[in-house]
C-alpha cells in the first residue's frame, strides 16, 4: 500500500513539472537579458521594455482584449436570447437549432476557419478587425447556450406565467423573473466565450486581414525568430489570466463568507 | 408565454449565414474546378482523384492519422492514472488537482508550444540536463517526437477532465459490493471501475484526436517547416497555393476520416458493453 501511495505521488509530481514546465520557463526567460531562449546571463527588463515599444504587440494585445470583450458581451446577449426564444418554441425547431450548433463545437477548427474564409470572401467582406468579431461570436454563441439551456430547462415555467397574471408585461417578467433564475448558466457562459475569445488562433488566423493581429497570430507569424518579446508578452498573458482565474475562485468563497456574516 | 418565441428567430437568421452557408461553401468548392464562374458550376471528382493519386498526400494523411493515434494512446496511458489518482484523493487536494489542471488550459495553447520550442532545443534546458548525467545532446526539436509531445502536452487536460468526470460519477457502492462479493482490488478495477469509467475515455478520445488530427500550428512550430501533416496542407492550400476547391476537398476528406474514427471509437464501446453483458 506504502508504495503505491508514493508511486501516485511521484507521478503526479512528474505530471505537474511537465504542465507547468514550459510556463515557468517562458516566464523565466522573458527577464533573460541575452538574446537566447537556452541560456541565462542575467537579470533584466529589456523585453518588457522592447514589447511595451513596439507597436505590433500593443496593437495586437488590444485587438485580443477588445474582441474578447466585445464577443462575450454579444454572444452573451444573444445566445441567452435565443436560448429562452428556443424554449418556448416547438420542439422541431429547436432539435434543429441545437444540431447546427453543433457544427462549430464538433467540426475541427480548421474547417470553421476555411469555410467562413470563404463566406467573408463570396461576400466580398474586407477581412479584418469585423471578420475576426464577427467569427468570434459566432463561435462564442453556441458555447453560451451549452451553459444556459440546463439551467432553462431546470426553471420553473408557472413562474413567469405567474408574473404575466399579476399584471407584467413580457419584458418585466423576462428581465425580473427568467433572468435572475439562469443568471448562473449566463455568467459561465459568458467565461467560457471570454476565454474561447481570449485564447483562439487557428479561426482568427484565417478570416483576419488587413494586418489585424490577435497575440496568437503574432506569436505564430514572429515564432520563426527567436525574440523573447514573445516571452515578455506570454508572461503578461499568463499573469492576466492567472489573476482572473483565481479572483474566480476566490469571489465566490468571498461572497459565502460576507453572506454568513449577515 | 408563446410572445418570447419570436427572440429565436434573428439567430435563426444568423446561423443559416455563418454556419450553414460555409458549410456548404466547402461541399461546393470540393466538388468543382478552380475558374468556374457560378453560372456553370460543374460537379466534379478532379480533387479527390488528385489527392488518392498522389503518394505525397496520401504519405501526408498516413503520417497525421500516426501521430494522431500515438497521441491519443498516450494521453490515454498518462491520463487514465492520473485521473485516477486525482479522483480518489481527499476532498481539498482533489480541488487543488483540478484547479492545477485546468490553469494551463487558459494560458493561450500558442504561447505554450512556442515554450517549448525553446525547451526542446539542441541546447536547450532537456538537453543541458542529459549533459550533466553525460548524455546526449538528443535531437528533439524538429522531431515527430517533439510534435506529438506538443500535443499531448496541450491535449492531455482534456483526457484527464473526461475520465475524472466518469470517475466521480461512479457509485462507490458497487465497489464495495464487488469486495463483499469476493473480489481482490485489482478484479474490481477491471471489472467494475474500468468499465464504469469507459465512456468518460471515450469523450475523452474524442477531444484529443479530433484537435490531434487537424492541428496545423504544433506541427510547425515543434516539427520545423519541413514537418507537413494534413493540417499544415489545407493552410497551404488555402493561405498560399490558393487552390481553395483542392483545400476544400481535402478538408471534406479530413472531416469524413475523423466521422469514422468516433463511429468506430463508438462501436468498440457498445461491442465492449455487450461483452460485458454476456459475461454475467
Amino acid at each position: 500500500m506504502k508504495n503505491k501511495k508514493i508511486f501516485s505521488k511521484l507521478f503526479m509530481i512528474c505530471l505537474m513539472i511537465f504542465f507547468y514546465m514550459p510556463i515557468v520557463y517562458t516566464v523565466v526567460f522573458s527577464f533573460n537579458s541575452k538574446k537566447s531562449l537556452t541560456h541565462w546571463s542575467g537579470f533584466s527588463l529589456t523585453w518588457y521594455e522592447k514589447m511595451f515599444s513596439s507597436r505590433d504587440m500593443m496593437s495586437a494585445l488590444w485587438t485580443t482584449i477588445s474582441i474578447a470583450i466585445l464577443a462575450t458581451i454579444i454572444s452573451t446577449v444573444v445566445g441567452t436570447i435565443t436560448a429562452i426564444g428556443l424554449s418556448k418554441s416547438n420542439k422541431v425547431l429547436k432539435n434543429i437549432v441545437e444540431r447546427i450548433n453543433d457544427f462549430p463545437i464538433m467540426n475541427p477548427e480548421i474547417v470553421t476557419a476555411i469555410s467562413l474564409l470563404m463566406l467573408f470572401s463570396a461576400l466580398g467582406v474586407q477581412k479584418g478587425y469585423i471578420t475576426m468579431l464577427l467569427a468570434h461570436v459566432m463561435f462564442c454563441i453556441p458555447y453560451v447556450m451549452l451553459s444556459v439551456n440546463p439551467k432553462l430547462r431546470s426553471l420553473d415555467p408557472n413562474l413567469a406565467d405567474a408574473a404575466l397574471d399579476l399584471g407584467a408585461t413580457p419584458w418585466q417578467a423576462l428581465i425580473k423573473v427568467i433572468i435572475p433564475q439562469i443568471m448562473p448558466g449566463i455568467v459561465s457562459g459568458a467565461l467560457v466565450a471570454f476565454t474561447m475569445s481570449f485564447d483562439d488562433f487557428i479561426i482568427s488566423y484565417f478570416v483576419t486581414g488587413n494586418g489585424v493581429s490577435n497575440i496568437s497570430i503574432l506569436v505564430y507569424t514572429m515564432s520563426k525568430r527567436i525574440n523573447p518579446s514573445i516571452n515578455a508578452l506570454s508572461t503578461i498573458i499568463i499573469l492576466i489570466i492567472t489573476v482572473v482565474l483565481v479572483l474566480i475562485n476566490i469571489i465566490p468563497v468571498l461572497k459565502k463568507r460576507g453572506g454568513v456574516k449577515e | 408565454m408563446k410572445q418570447f418565441k419570436t427572440m429565436a428567430y434573428p439567430y435563426i437568421v444568423w446561423i443559416c449565414l455563418l454556419i450553414v452557408l460555409p458549410m456548404l461553401l466547402i461541399l461546393v468548392y470540393a466538388f468543382t474546378k478552380t475558374g468556374n464562374d457560378v453560372a456553370t458550376i460543374k460537379f466534379s471528382f478532379e480533387n479527390f482523384g488528385k489527392f488518392f493519386s498522389d503518394a505525397i498526400f496520401l504519405d501526408v494523411l498516413r503520417r497525421s492519422l500516426i501521430i494522431a493515434i500515438a497521441t491519443t494512446v498516450i494521453c490515454v496511458l498518462l491520463g487514465y492514472p492520473a485521473a485516477y489518482i486525482i479522483a480518489n484523493a481527499e476532498g481539498r487536494k482533489k480541488v487543488m488537482l483540478i484547479l492545477l489542471i485546468t490553469i494551463p488550459t487558459w494560458i493561450n495553447m500558442l504561447v505554450r508550444t512556442y515554450a517549448w520550442m525553446g525547451i526542446l532545443q539542441d541546447n536547450g534546458i532537456i538537453n543541458s540536463l542529459l549533459g550533466l548525467i553525460g548524455l546526449g545532446p538528443v535531437k528533439m526539436i524538429h522531431t515527430s517526437f517533439a510534435v506529438i509531445l506538443g500535443m499531448v502536452y496541450n491535449f492531455i487536460p482534456f483526457m484527464i477532465l473526461q475520465i475524472y468526470t466518469s470517475l466521480t460519477k461512479m457509485d462507490k457502492s458497487l465497489l464495495e459490493a464487488a469486495s463483499d462479493l469476493g473480489a481482490n482490488k485489482v478484479q474490481a478495477f477491471l471489472r467494475v471501475t474500468l468499465p464504469l469509467s469507459i465512456p468518460g475515455v471515450i469523450s475523452g478520445i474524442t477531444l484529443v484526436f479530433l484537435p490531434a488530427v487537424s492541428s496545423f500550428f504544433i506541427p510547425k512550430l515543434l516539427g520545423g517547416g519541413q514537418y507537413v501533416l494534413i493540417g499544415n496542407v489545407i493552410e497551404n492550400q488555402f493561405l498560399t497555393a490558393g487552390d481553395w476547391n483542392f483545400g476544400s476537398a481535402i478538408s471534406l476528406i479530413m472531416a469524413v476520416i475523423i466521422m469514422i474514427s468516433m463511429y468506430i471509437t463508438k462501436k468498440i464501446d457498445k461491442g465492449e458493453a455487450m461483452e460485458g453483458g454476456e459475461r454475467k
